[in-house]
């Protein structure tokens, strides 16, 4: 092991380190908890200047009280699990086919098709704003959670069938051949064979692009707009133009907007680091 | 119809081409979505560069008008000359992100009670949307009450409006994107460092190597899987650079933190005018400079396909 483990260190090390643990920790978080300590405070210590002080009492559940029923933040909460889901949904549906296409089977254009899939997942996406707005508006879909879907499915396809491929890929090949032998048609081989043993790679996509879409920006502002559709990442901005200099409520927002994925990643941590290696490092 | 003698013959001729058409079958619905929402998209952009247009009315043909624009916007030292300087300083600053992993990893990679708690909190900042993170940095900045000057403050400095000031407000967003970057870089390591091969420190240590030796000559050859990763996202993460910006200066003050891929947002569809067709013209020459990138990682992994 590298560094050198440091149970073997002379005892003072040892104490160092475990000292710095969580002071380091506490530094690299501070920004975090900092925000986390607003969003407990009440109006009137930003108005007294009073930033990092205690709080003068603790007001967390009127603050998130307010984000939870005052404001549109529980439906754009809404609209971000509406739009996740269905995109994950898709996305593994997808890419569990079209890994298993390049993965298994040989033919001419399987490396280039695969290079295309892999070059598509890294093109900036200014080069597709405008012809995928255009498309959305003419399917009738602008500004509805259908049309971010879709387009987020097609996206996320490119990534998620590099990710599969290479898992089948290292799945022993003789299983399929032996299916083969014995007459079982390639769809069934799909189904009953090498599905089953895709679940922990279907585990880690999910995880992964259930935190990738969650947090997506840009296509949210490209091609949406109000209250009705708008995931919680472009809603927060909306929330805070209404909340302008209610720092505590701003807060709790940004942190209630957070923490799904948050959630995703504690409970599923162990596939959330097997997808972001791409299977690469194992 | 179906006579006994009908059926092998159909079952034979299916079983025969099966595996032929099975993989265009399984590809066809995924294939047909990427066409359509990525590959096509990127051909329209470049016709559309060639193009003035609103979004509403009928295009008109400018040829390489678009570009010729651009040109003068470079050689006036203009916005588009300010982006594109700016998205080389993100893409050389962002690169610190995997040093700065890698140091992290380093310090992390023992096994003292608590430590899978504490990686895993490490790579926190990952996991938040950038809008959060833009958010809390651009708190963190603020000139009346941030942390920074709060700190600046008790050394007599300050105060400093970081993203209010031309000359700072771009290593500000970077330093602030810098954070999530560097935690996925770590996350990355940290995998490769488990993998690393005991029996080669051991012998590496009995030739009398330590520390940066050691981690130069034995550690870091071993991890090159994990650092091909960590520059292909952090390449890619530095050129798409865009919800930092977007949230914390809107390219402001005064567009000096325009990068690209914000600039191209904003010509296209922001209040500043929806030029569609100059708007395609900056993508186009954003996409020009990822190809680049993307050709080189493709080399990569088609070389490695073939074992070489």
């Amino acid at each position: 092991m590298f560094p050198k483990p440091i149970e073997k260190q002379p005892r003072a090390t040892q104490i160092t380190y475990q000292a710095m643990l969580p002071l380091a920790l506490l530094l690299w978080l501070g920004p975090l908890l900092a925000v986390a300590l607003f969003s407990v405070k009440p109006e009137a210590d930003f108005t007294n200047a009073n930033y990092w002080g205690m709080p003068s009492s603790f007001e967390g559940a009127f603050n998130y009280g307010q984000v939870f029923f005052n404001s549109d933040m529980p439906r754009y909460l809404m609209n971000s699990f509406l739009i996740t889901v269905p995109t994950v949904i898709g996305c593994v549906a997808l890419s569990s086919m079209t890994g298993f296409a390049l993965g298994i089977y040989k033919f001419k254009s399987n490396l280039w098709i695969f290079f295309m899939f892999v070059a598509g997942n890294f093109v900036p996406f200014q080069i597709l704003m405008v012809p995928v707005r255009d498309l959305t508006l003419e399917l009738g879909l602008y500004n509805t959670k259908t049309g971010l879907v879709l387009f987020h499915i097609a996206f996320q396809t490119g990534f998620c069938t590099l990710f599969m491929r290479n898992f089948i890929r290292a799945l022993p090949f003789e299983l399929i051949e032996a299916a083969r032998v014995e007459g079982i048609s390639e769809w069934r081989i799909f189904w009953y064979v090498v599905l089953p043993l895709m679940k922990p790679a279907i585990a880690a996509l999910s995880v992964l692009i259930f935190t990738f879409i969650w947090n997506d920006y840009f296509w949210a502002v490209v091609l949406t707009q109000g209250a009705e559709s708008q995931p919680v990442t472009a809603g927060i901005t909306s929330f805070n133009a209404q909340f302008r200099a209610a720092y505590q409520l701003m807060s709790a927002g940004s942190i209630v907007a957070a923490l799904p994925p948050v959630a995703m990643f504690f409970l599923m941590q162990k596939h959330f680091i097997a997808g972001l290696t791409l299977g690469a490092v194992k | 119809m179906t006579t006994a003698a009908d059926i092998p013959e159909q079952e034979s001729w299916f079983h025969r081409n099966q595996q032929r058409i099975a993989p265009w079958l399984f590809l066809a619905p995924g294939l047909l979505f990427f066409m359509v929402y990525v590959i096509i998209p990127v051909f329209q952009s470049f016709n559309l560069s060639l193009y003035e247009w609103d979004g509403l009315g009928a295009a008109e043909y400018v040829g390489f008008r678009n570009y010729e624009d651009l040109y003068w916007e470079w050689s006036d030292r203009d916005a588009f000359y300010i982006s594109l300087k700016n998205n080389l300083i993100w893409l050389l600053l962002y690169l610190l992100a995997i040093p700065a992993g890698l140091f992290i990893a380093l310090f992390l990679n023992q096994t003292v009670w608590g430590i899978r708690l504490y990686k895993s909190l490490f790579f926190f900042p990952f996991v938040i949307s950038q809008v959060v993170v833009g958010l809390v940095f651009t708190w963190f900045y603020d000139p009346t009450f941030g942390l920074l000057n709060e700190f600046l403050g008790m050394f007599g400095m300050g105060p400093l409006n970081v993203l209010g000031d031309e000359r700072f407000v771009t290593y500000g967003i970077i330093f602030a994107g810098l954070w999530p970057q560097t935690a996925y870089c770590m996350i990355l390591y940290l995998t490769g460092l488990n993998a690393v091969d005991p029996e080669q420190i051991e012998a590496g240590r009995l030739d009398g190597a330590k520390g940066a030796k050691m981690l130069w000559h034995i550690i870091l050859p071993q991890l090159r899987p994990a650092t091909f990763i960590a520059f292909v996202v952090t390449i890619i993460g530095a050129l798409r650079s865009f919800d930092l910006i977007s949230i914390m200066t809107q390219g402001g003050p005064f567009g000096s933190s325009r990068v690209l891929a914000y600039y191209m947002f904003e010509v296209a569809l922001s209040e500043y005018g929806f030029r569609m067709g100059y708007g395609a013209a900056i993508a186009v020459i954003l996409f020009l400079i990822m190809l680049c990138f993307i050709a080189y990682f493709l080399w990569s992994m088609y070389r490695e396909e073939k074992g070489y």
